[in-house]
């Protein structure tokens, strides 16, 4: 891969470079859920829109496998970062609404 | 927290034909865009519309997102509910996470249709983070919904209906397309779209593809290259183009997360434009209560979106006990049969054959 090749941003919230992909997938991360974590790419905020399928193509091509048997990162709700204090506020605006303050991962993962 | 009957993500031509079924039926519904204003990708859509039934065939799809935002604004059942962005939806729970102009809150439908539309595809080269760099959906807001050109010489990649319409338009806006460039061995989209840029003069290169953007803080040229069966750039080939804009035409993914996030079952069918939501003959998810249409159950045109909207209108009404058992039965064959005749032609036979895998996974789950 040539130096410009690996420089080719995929995750543009994120800045994440090709060259950065590639080398946690020959290290062994083969799921978008992998990826994501070691390297951010689609924990910016357009959450993986524009880099999801770039990068599930990237471990695709390294196993030689279709991209429908790459393992797809699960999606959480709110699809965007928001400030915590606003969904608390609906959570005490409201009894019965979501559990949303018992997301695992808080609110940009 | 607010409660409705029928909630719709999206108010494109899918999510207007949703809102307007379920409200003749008498049934409340909140219809929710992140735009201003409804119509999706219509809005944008100055040429005339190819693939379309009989009552609107050669109307601008500009118009006809007019005529279809006049008609739910003047429903009184339709409460329309614009800068408002879907953040998610708690499955168990029942609600509906969305940011409105006045904050983030919550809305508990009894049905949800998501028609949240499709997302642009990005290609991997060189340079392709230097401003200038634009998804052809980008291009067309900029010129045809704010009036502001892109730049002064255009390099189109792409040749599908998307790459070849918006070269037309950027042309009609006074911009230099230099070429269009194209991947496959043959033009993606239709002979009359592509006859009408090649009669401008534009280049449509097959097999050939971009190889790298460059410029300082922004594009000023691009390198493109003939690409061989593996789609690997043949050396010796480059044409270096002095362009300030590349425009990215290279398909559309659905915008599903909500369905996947939510729980629904999911399928990866390309000839539909990648993952899908699985859903029935009432455009019904496997998530009961939540149905899809248009662009984000495949990726099609305006025509099938309209009809599958109202389809799935239908059924949100009819399982809301508002629809007489007979009436829904004729009206779900009667929008059935207008989509198999929307379907109808050689432009669809890769979506025909995309909703048979469909068809088949629904049938591997009934047979569990
Ligand atoms: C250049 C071009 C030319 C075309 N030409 C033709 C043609 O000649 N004939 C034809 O039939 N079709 C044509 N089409 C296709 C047609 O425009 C689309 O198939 C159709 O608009 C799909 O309708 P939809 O309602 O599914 O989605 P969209 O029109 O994309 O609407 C989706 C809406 O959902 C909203 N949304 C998405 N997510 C959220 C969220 N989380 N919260 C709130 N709102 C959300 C979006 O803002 C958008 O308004 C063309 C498309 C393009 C781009």
């Amino acid at each position: 891969m040539s130096k410009n090749e690996e420089d080719i941003i995929v995750c543009r919230c994120e800045d994440i470079t090709l060259g950065e992909i590639r080398k946690v997938i020959r290290e062994g991360a083969t799921t978008l859920d992998e990826v994501k974590r070691i390297t951010r790419a689609g924990m910016g905020p357009c959450q993986g829109r524009t880099c999801r399928l770039l990068v599930a193509g990237e471990i695709a091509n390294y196993l030689g496998k279709p991209v429908s048997e790459i393992l797809q990162s699960s999606y959480r709700p709110p699809f965007k970062p928001v400030k915590m204090g606003d969904l608390a506020q609906i959570h005490e605006g409201n009894g019965d609404c979501c559990d949303c303050d018992s997301e695992e991962e808080g609110v940009n993962s | 927290m607010k409660k409705t009957e029928v909630a719709i993500v999206g108010a494109g031509p899918a999510g207007i034909c949703a809102a307007l079924e379920a409200a003749s039926y008498g049934v409340e519904v909140t219809l929710i865009d992140r735009g201003e204003a409804p119509g999706g990708q219509l809005v944008k859509q100055t040429h005339k519309f190819f693939g379309w039934h009989e009552k609107s065939a050669g109307t601008r799809g500009i118009i006809i997102a007019q005529d279809l935002a006049k008609k739910a604004k003047e429903d009184p059942n339709i409460y329309f509910l614009g800068s408002t962005e879907a953040l998610g939806y708690y499955q168990d729970d029942g609600v509906l996470l969305v940011e409105t102009p006045d904050g983030i809150k919550g809305i508990k439908p009894e049905r949800l249709v998501i028609a949240a539309g499709a997302s642009e595809k990005m290609l991997l080269f060189p340079g392709n983070d230097l401003p200038g760099v634009y998804g052809a959906g980008a291009v067309q807001t900029l010129m045809n919904v704010y009036g502001v050109r892109p730049g002064q010489n255009v390099l189109m990649i792409g040749s599908g209906n998307i790459g070849l319409i918006v070269s037309y338009q950027l042309v009609q806006a006074g911009v230099h397309v230099e070429a269009v460039v194209e991947g496959l061995p043959q033009i993606g989209g239709y002979a009359v779209h592509a006859s009408k840029i090649r009669r401008l003069g534009i280049p449509i290169l097959t097999r050939h593809s971009i190889k790298e953007a460059y410029g300082g803080r922004y594009v000023e040229g691009a390198v493109i290259w003939e690409i061989d069966d593996n789609w690997q750039g043949i050396p010796g080939t480059e044409q270096d183009l002095k362009v300030d804009v590349v425009c990215l035409a290279v398909g559309l993914s659905p915008l599903c997360e909500f369905l996947w996030q939510a729980g629904a079952e999911m399928s990866y069918i390309p000839a539909l434009g990648g993952f899908v939501p699985i859903y029935d003959e009432n455009m019904e998810t496997t998530l009961k209560g939540v149905y899809v249409a248009g662009d984000v159950a495949s990726i099609e045109e305006a025509s099938t979106a309209m009809a599958e909207g109202y389809l799935a209108g239908l059924a949100a009404a009819h399982s809301l006990g508002k629809v007489p058992e007979d009436e829904f039965k004729s009206k779900k064959q009667a929008y059935a049969t207008e989509l198999e005749q929307l379907r109808a032609g050689p432009t669809s036979e890769k979506i025909v054959s995309g909703l048979s895998v469909l068809r088949e996974q629904i049938g591997k789950r009934v047979s569990l």
